[in-house]
Formats: structure tokens, C-alpha cells, sequence
């Protein structure tokens, strides 16, 4: 068995048993990066000596009795969290210079726990975006191939550099955020679990802001578990957040072993879209027969607004991104064009500071807030998102959780897609409403395409019962035992 | 609802992002693409109904009126791309 195999719960208790230090794995690690980033892309920028240096005092306290679960696990950080003294991109050219002089309050209680951070991983600028694609700092390889294929597909995103690190084995876990589904779908496209949890659950300061109602951090992982375990350690109120749930933090791998026998698991009607690829509507049907040999009862339910969940995100979200973009003017940090008047400095930093589609987002944005169009279009869709969250509460009365598709479609090439923004936003017709709701959602790989592509299932949950949500995760992905690997990997 | 030309250049010029004419033709057909597909959101009754800001199922937190943080110029200046003693410079604004 290669040290690439293992999960992060079988790396602890080898870290424990001292039959492998945190240097050893952090080393192997390392090496992996180096060989296979150039290819890959995945990271941003590769912290290899600091990662060596955690990895030492995660030896240190090993040794000491003072290790969490995560002490010595060599991760990708997302490069929307800001950490401080290593440079945080957004994968953005006008944050090209950024250090900052701060740490985001999750990438903190990672380190803190012990975690080690091999570098920071690439992104869609901004965390706009669903297949890395738009990053500054060029796109990501996904490491699957098509059967028979050597065409470079897309990781999905705008976590699409977490994705890959870890499915290639070049991270053992990672970080991600998911405003629209930037967490679940590139998840689903690499063959990983990985999990929105609920809106407030973990802090968002830090985090570089995109769409404030909707940004949510998570773990990526090989499996259900490792996602336990980092959220864990993610997840808890934060003073620094105006929007942090001030709750307690269940433990999430106490109830992997739960089990759905006796859960109500809704399967939503107006999820079963015509386009969908077959493959993906065959799994979702093997998902469900999985849940009810295992006890759980199915409730077609129906959630009638899913269809408008796309159109509100593309008000509210480029709403929220244009204000929170305002920020970057060449004023106080990042990239400055000078220009003949301040005015002039501002629209030449931000033309050339920002790429395609975030400056598309900023100007509708624009546009939906401007005088005269607020009404028609921005206050429209919070009113249409309130039915869709009702759609939400409505359907949680009658079940536990919901099972649906994760995406209409296994990871897609490089360069598909592109006729137009709105094909591109179709990849997350799945992943918005639950975005759009608040609640927590999960992807869970279960199975593969007829070309050999991992396909992931969704499960969402009600508010703060990410609980729920492990469990029947748990139940897919013991009954679905999927165990392929993507072509390219440390090995 | 189709936007035109001036329109593009008046939301970019409200966005402090500079456009130049191929930038703009382009845009306009993107903006108008993704404003035809919201188009959709027409057909939606939502007499009666509340808008709904965030996903937060709270309401807003507030706290004691008082500094928490502070005395640190050197870290937030440390990225500044001009400064001038313990200001952010920027070009002349006034004569």
C-alpha cells in the first residue's frame, strides 16, 4: 500500500502509532507536488518549506500527546482563504501582489489543529465559475480521463484546484468554498466527497468575498469521513463574522454510523431535467433503491420553484460581487494602473486587473442595482428566493433529507462550454437552490460514467443538521463502494 | 428588455471598469444573453411575498460599540501600492 492511499483517519493512526511521522507523509507530499503541479496546475503557489516546518512541530506534538485528528495532514488551502505571509491570489491578477497580513479564521483553526498546509490551490477568479477556467493563473487538469481518451477535461469549480489536488493525490484533503455549488460540483466532476455545510456554520472572515448571502467554506476529501473530521475542526462561531451561527459544533463522525433506517429521504420531482446526461438519472435511481434496502423510507416530494434557482443566483450573486469587488481600486492593496486622474487609475487597474467573467459579473451587478432596475430585477429575485427557501421548509416537514443529482453532467473538455456565460452556468442548476436556501448539501461519488467519469450524488439537508446529512452520505457511499481512481496520480 | 451600446458604456462607466469599443460589443451581447435568461423570473408570482436577503436563519448580530483591533499601520499599509508616511497615496483630487 502506497502512502497515497491513505485516507486522512488511517494517516492519524499511523501519525499516533509512530509507524510514519508527519514528516515522512509532508515530505512524500511535497514531492508529489513538485512532479505533478506542473502539469496539473492545481496549485497557486506551492509552500513546500513552511509545510515542512508544520510538519516538524506536528512531530513535536505527536510526540508531546497533544495531536488532534488533523495534526500532521498535509492539505490544499483554497487561495480565497487569506493566510498570513503567504500570498493570496484569488486566482485574480489585481490581488497578484497580495500578502496578507492576516489569517481567515478557518485556515486558522486548521493550522491551529495541527493541519499542514502545502500551498494554496487554484481557483476560478473570484471562486466565479465551474471549471477553473477562468483563473488568471491558467486552468486546471482534472486527473480523470474519458475511457480511451487523452483529452484534458475540467476539474468543475471554482474549487476546481482543491479538486484536483486531492483526487491526484497531491493533497491529502482540502479546503474549499461554495457560493453556487463551487464546493459539490467539482467534487462530483474528480470522484471526491465534499460538503457545503450550513450558511453560518464556518466563519467566512478571511475568506475573500464574493457573494456574502452565499459563500460558504468546506471540506473536500476522498471520503465522507475525512469531511467529518475537517469540519470539525472548521466549523464554529466566530465573533469576526456578522453571520456566524453562534451554535455548538456537534461531533460530525459520530454520526457517520447512524445509518437511514427509519429516515424520510425526499427525491424531488423538477430535479429530473430533460438534458440530464442517462447515466447520471440511472445513479440517482440507484441511489434511492441503496437508501431503501438500508431501511430508509422514499417520499417523492416536489420543490416547485427549482427552476428559478438559476436566474435569482444570477441577480443576487453578481448583485453582491459587484459591491464586494468595489474594494479593489488600486487604492490599498493589489494591482494599480496608474492613470491621468483618479477616476481614470480606478477603471485602468480594474480593466486590466480583473478577467472576462468577473468583470461580466461586476456589470450586471451593476446594472440589476442601478436606479430604475433594483425593483424589476434585484428585489424580484429575493422575493423569488424566499419561495425557494419555503420550497426548502415546506418539503423538511415531510422528510429528513433530500437525494438529487450533484451535476446534469460528468466532468466536460476543456474548452466546451464556452458558446455563451449562461451554457456554463447550467452546471450548477442542482447545487444553487440549496445555496440559495442556506441549507447544508453534500456530494458524494457513486459511481462512474459510461465513458469513466465519476458521478457524484446530492444529499442536502435541513438547517444545522449537517448530521443528518453525514449519515445518509455514509449510507451511499458504503453501498456504492466506489473505489476507481483518476488516471493521473502520485502513486 | 435589450441592452444597448450606451447602456454598456454607462454600467461599466458606474463600475470603474474601462471599456474599449470591441469590449463593448461583446458585452452587450453577454449582458443581454444573461438578462434574456432572468427574463424567466416574470412569470413568478410573488404577491405577498417578503424578499429574503441572506441564508442566515438569525437575525443580525450586534455588538459592544467599542474598539476591538487597532494601532497596526505598518500591516495595512504593508500592500499599499503608494504611501506617503501613514497615508494611501493617490493622484491629485483636488487642484
Amino acid at each position: 500500500m502506497s502512502i497515497f492511499d491513505l485516507t486522512i483517519a488511517a494517516a492519524a493512526k499511523k501519525l499516533a502509532a509512530k509507524d510514519l511521522s508527519a514528516v515522512e507523509l509532508t515530505t512524500a507530499y511535497n514531492k508529489a507536488v513538485a512532479a505533478l503541479n506542473p502539469r496539473l496546475n492545481a496549485y497557486i503557489t506551492a509552500t513546500p518549506d513552511l509545510a515542512l516546518e508544520q510538519a516538524k512541530a506536528a512531530d513535536a506534538r505527536i510526540a508531546a500527546g497533544t495531536a488532534t485528528a488533523l495534526t500532521g495532514i498535509p492539505i490544499a488551502m483554497k487561495d480565497l482563504f487569506c493566510t498570513a505571509g503567504v500570498r493570496t491570489t484569488a486566482a485574480s491578477r489585481i490581488l497578484e501582489p497580495f500578502i496578507p497580513p492576516y489569517e481567515s479564521t478557518v485556515s486558522a483553526k486548521l493550522r491551529d489543529a495541527g493541519a499542514v498546509v502545502l500551498g494554496k490551490a487554484n481557483l476560478d477568479e473570484f471562486a466565479m465559475g465551474s471549471s477553473n477556467i477562468t483563473s488568471a493563473y491558467g486552468p486546471v487538469e482534472n486527473p480523470w480521463k474519458r475511457n480511451g481518451s487523452d483529452a484534458k477535461l475540467v476539474p468543475g469549480g471554482s474549487s476546481g484546484g482543491s479538486a484536483a489536488a486531492v483526487a491526484a493525490r497531491i493533497a491529502l484533503a482540502a479546503t474549499g468554498t461554495d457560493t453556487g455549488g463551487s464546493i459539490r460540483q467539482p467534487a462530483a466532476f474528480t470522484g471526491l466527497a465534499g460538503i457545503k455545510p450550513t450558511y453560518g456554520r464556518c466563519s467566512r472572515y478571511g475568506i475573500v468575498a464574493f457573494a456574502s448571502s452565499l459563500d460558504q467554506a468546506g471540506p473536500m476529501a476522498r471520503n465522507v469521513e475525512d469531511c467529518a473530521i475537517l469540519l470539525n475542526a472548521m466549523a464554529g462561531f466566530d465573533d469576526k463574522d456578522s453571520t456566524s451561527a453562534p451554535r455548538e459544533v456537534p461531533n460530525f463522525t459520530a454520526a457517520l454510523s447512524r445509518g437511514v433506517k427509519g429516515l424520510k429521504i425526499g427525491i424531488p420531482a423538477e430535479y429530473r431535467l430533460e438534458g440530464t446526461n442517462p447515466d447520471i438519472l440511472a445513479l440517482w435511481d440507484k441511489g434511492i433503491a441503496w437508501l431503501r434496502e438500508q431501511g430508509a423510507e422514499i417520499i417523492d416530494i416536489s420543490l416547485p420553484h427549482t427552476k428559478y434557482g438559476l436566474p435569482v443566483y444570477y441577480i443576487v450573486a453578481p448583485a453582491e460581487a459587484s459591491s464586494n469587488l468595489a474594494r479593489y481600486d488600486g487604492v490599498r492593496f493589489g494591482l494599480r494602473v496608474e492613470g491621468e486622474d483618479l477616476i481614470d487609475m480606478y477603471e485602468r487597474t480594474r480593466a486590466a486587473g480583473f478577467g472576462s467573467e468577473v468583470k461580466r459579473r461586476i456589470m450586471i451587478g451593476t446594472y440589476v442595482l442601478s436606479h430604475g432596475y433594483y425593483d424589476a430585477y434585484y428585489l424580484k429575485a429575493q422575493k423569488v428566493r424566499n419561495l425557494i427557501l419555503k420550497d426548502f421548509t415546506d418539503a423538511f416537514t415531510k422528510v429528513d433529507a433530500i437525494l438529487t443529482p450533484t451535476a446534469p453532467s460528468a466532468a466536460f473538455g476543456l474548452g466546451e462550454k464556452m458558446d455563451d456565460p449562461v451554457t456554463m452556468y447550467l452546471n450548477d442548476v442542482f447545487t444553487v437552490p440549496a445555496s440559495l436556501a442556506g441549507v447544508p448539501a453534500m456530494s458524494v461519488p457513486a459511481g462512474l460514467s459510461a465513458d469513466g467519469l465519476p458521478l457524484g450524488l446530492q444529499v442536502i439537508g435541513k438547517h444545522f443538521d449537517e448530521e443528518t446529512v453525514f449519515a445518509v452520505s455514509a449510507a451511499i457511499e458504503n453501498a456504492a463502494g466506489f473505489s476507481a481512481l483518476p488516471e493521473v496520480r502520485a502513486k | 428588455m435589450s441592452l444597448d451600446a450606451a447602456t454598456v458604456r454607462r454600467i461599466a462607466r458606474l463600475a470603474r471598469i474601462r471599456v474599449n469599443d470591441d469590449e463593448v460589443s461583446v458585452l452587450q451581447g453577454e449582458l443581454n444573453a444573461i438578462l434574456g435568461y432572468v427574463e424567466q423570473l416574470s412569470e413568478v408570482d410573488v404577491s405577498g411575498v417578503e424578499p429574503l436577503s441572506g441564508g442566515a436563519q438569525m437575525v443580525l448580530r450586534q455588538r459592544e460599540d467599542q474598539l476591538s483591533d487597532g494601532g497596526i499601520p505598518e500591516q495595512i499599509l504593508a500592500n499599499a501600492p503608494d504611501r506617503e508616511m501613514n497615508f494611501f497615496a493617490v493622484p491629485k483630487v483636488v487642484e
